[in-house]
């Protein structure tokens, strides 16, 4: 399935290279690549600490690089603001969900516009988040500090999705959730393949990421350690030998 | 019983005189919040803009400029000079600590002080009458009142203002922008809210505000010199403070209640004794802030600290 065809088509949708970050002394990312395909969802998981979420927070110029590439259809985005990075196609759904709380629900999914490349569809674009969650459709007087935690990662989800992004970036967005939630922003995630969106997904459920995404890295001490597919989903002694090593 | 000063003081006259003042302080309050909100720096400075502002009421009047030319220059050169300090010095101070911005605010203020000072001087006296704007401090009678004409102008103007703004936060874009920015910063960004875009406009309707109030300032004290606007500055960001600085109507009202509180406390003392009056203020801010130490508007627990 092909996306809104970005102009070089060879290039894949996000790919990084040898990506290296340091928190002072500490080093987070030690030579990380990674490559998102067209429309492709790709699981991103891994211990505590293994480099998940600063993979994401680089990704979005919310810390800065020591060396390594990252390119969005090809463009290199290093060095880049975040609001011109969140303005260039790719959207980030953060750990927490950080949902503004003393706005309303209508205002949380309306700030998620000033992500869009165009002026015009955001409307056509708040209306069809209000179809795949008509549940922010309800509640869109009512303060987002009032909703569930499910409801707020909806409401998280949705706000990436009206900025109409090519590439959609989520941090542990079942973090905390029930059972049945948890379904419920899986179904999302799959509505969201069927967009042509490609996905890079941060989970700490090992097995039902690697079961749902098309290819999963494995990220152990700031670098990738396995690469694995749904086919490995069952393999959990590969995995467990993985997360200890 | 009218031996009792504090009583006999809360005649409708003080009412009025202090409503007026509460009026501008809660502008000046509002024009602190704003850049606080988004920059969470208090912009000590932000006098020193309103005496530029003075200042150039009183140097067009002088030249023989007409009031609305003068009252124009006044909010062209506040806007300006707003403008500079936001690029020249609270972008690139903008990732340093709270505190480092806040001492830069003073040095920008005494700096703006003594250049002013090296100006005033040119004709060996400090201060400059601004006569042109003088006229709007007559009094009018209204209701066998005795209302200065600048006291409605401040009212009527405070008014429009928080209007105007309470429209642009709450129905526009940028007003949402703003009030995402203020809250959550760095999530804001993520989400593609351009910060020199949403702290340019913050700087901006500060810096409009700022002129208005130095029109109303240089009505009621037509000699403008350095320390113009100082004293008000101070006790606004007291005002702003006691109020509850992390959210812009707790600012606000703070402002006015600053400003409503002195004006009253103004009329209750007797004239002998009026030396006493920031001794009074400071005070009552002092008892408020012992038992409400978040605000006296903020909601209960939700001081800044605890909100990120």
């Amino acid at each position: 399935m092909m996306s809104e065809a970005p102009a070089q088509t060879s290039a894949p949708a996000l790919a990084v290279d040898g990506l290296v970050v340091r928190y002072g002394g500490v080093t987070a990312l030690r030579g990380l690549d990674l490559e998102l395909g067209a429309g492709e969802i790709v699981g991103l998981i891994g211990p505590n600490g293994a480099g998940k979420s600063t993979t994401l927070h680089a990704i979005m110029g919310a810390v800065p690089a020591h060396a390594g590439e990252i390119r969005l259809a090809g463009k290199s985005l290093r060095g880049r603001a975040p609001e011109a990075i969140a303005r260039s196609g790719i959207a980030l759904v953060p750990e927490g969900r950080r949902i503004f709380a003393e706005l309303t629900v209508d205002e949380n999914l309306r700030l998620g516009l000033s992500g869009r490349r165009t002026r015009d569809g955001g409307e056509e674009a708040v209306e069809r988040v209000h179809e795949m969650f008509p549940i922010l459709r309800d509640f869109r007087r009512r303060h987002a500090g009032t909703l569930s935690g499910g409801q707020q990662q909806q409401l998280a989800i949705g706000r990436a999705l009206v900025a109409a992004p090519d590439v959609l970036l989520l941090d542990e967005p079942s973090l905390g959730l029930a059972p049945k939630i948890v379904d419920v922003v899986f179904d999302a995630l799959g509505e969201i393949r069927r967009r042509g969106i490609s996905v890079l997904l941060v989970e700490q459920r090992a097995q039902r990421t690697v079961a749902f995404a098309d290819r999963t890295y494995l990220l152990a001490n700031g670098e990738v350690r396995l690469t694995l597919t749904p086919a490995d989903a069952g393999d959990t002694d590969a995995m467990v030998h993985a997360y200890l090593s | 019983m009218s031996g009792n000063p504090l009583l006999g003081a809360l005649d409708a006259q003080t009412l009025v005189d202090a409503v007026g003042l509460g009026a501008v302080y809660a502008l000046m309050a509002v024009g602190i919040g704003l850049v606080f909100g988004v920059l969470r720096l208090v912009n000590f400075a932000y006098g020193q803009l309103i005496m530029a502002g003075a200042y150039t009421l009183a140097f067009t009047s002088q030249a023989g400029w007409p009031t609305w030319a003068g009252i124009a220059m006044c909010f062209v050169v506040v806007i300006v000079l707003s403008g500079v300090m936001d690029r020249l010095v609270f972008r690139p101070l903008r990732t340093q600590s709270p505190a480092v911005m806040l001492v830069t605010t003073f040095a920008i203020a005494f700096l703006l002080q003594s250049v002013a000072l090296l100006v005033d001087v040119r004709d060996d006296t400090i201060g400059e009458p601004a006569a042109s704007v003088a006229s709007l401090n007559q009094a009018i009678t209204v209701w066998g009142l005795e209302v200065r004409k600048v006291t409605i102008v401040a009212v009527v103007v405070a008014a429009v203002a928080l209007s105007l703004l309470a429209l642009l936060l709450t129905r526009t874009r940028i007003g949402l922008q703003m009030r995402a920015a203020a809250t959550d910063f760095a999530t804001a960004r993520l989400l593609g809210v351009r910060a020199n875009t949403v702290i340019a406009t913050a700087v901006l309707l500060s810096a409009v505000i700022a002129a208005a109030v130095s029109v109303l300032l240089t009505v009621q004290n037509p000699l403008v010199a350095p320390d113009f606007a100082l004293k008000e500055t101070i006790i606004v960001l007291v005002g702003v403070v006691v109020g509850g600085i992390d959210r812009l109507w707790t600012a606000t009202l703070g402002g006015f209640a600053i400003g409503f509180a002195t004006g009253v406390i103004n009329g209750a003392l007797p004239t002998d004794k009026t030396v006493f009056l920031p001794s009074v203020v400071f005070a009552l801010v002092i008892l408020v802030l012992l038992i409400r130490p978040s605000g006296l508007f903020a909601r209960g627990g939700t001081s800044l600290v605890e909100r990120v």
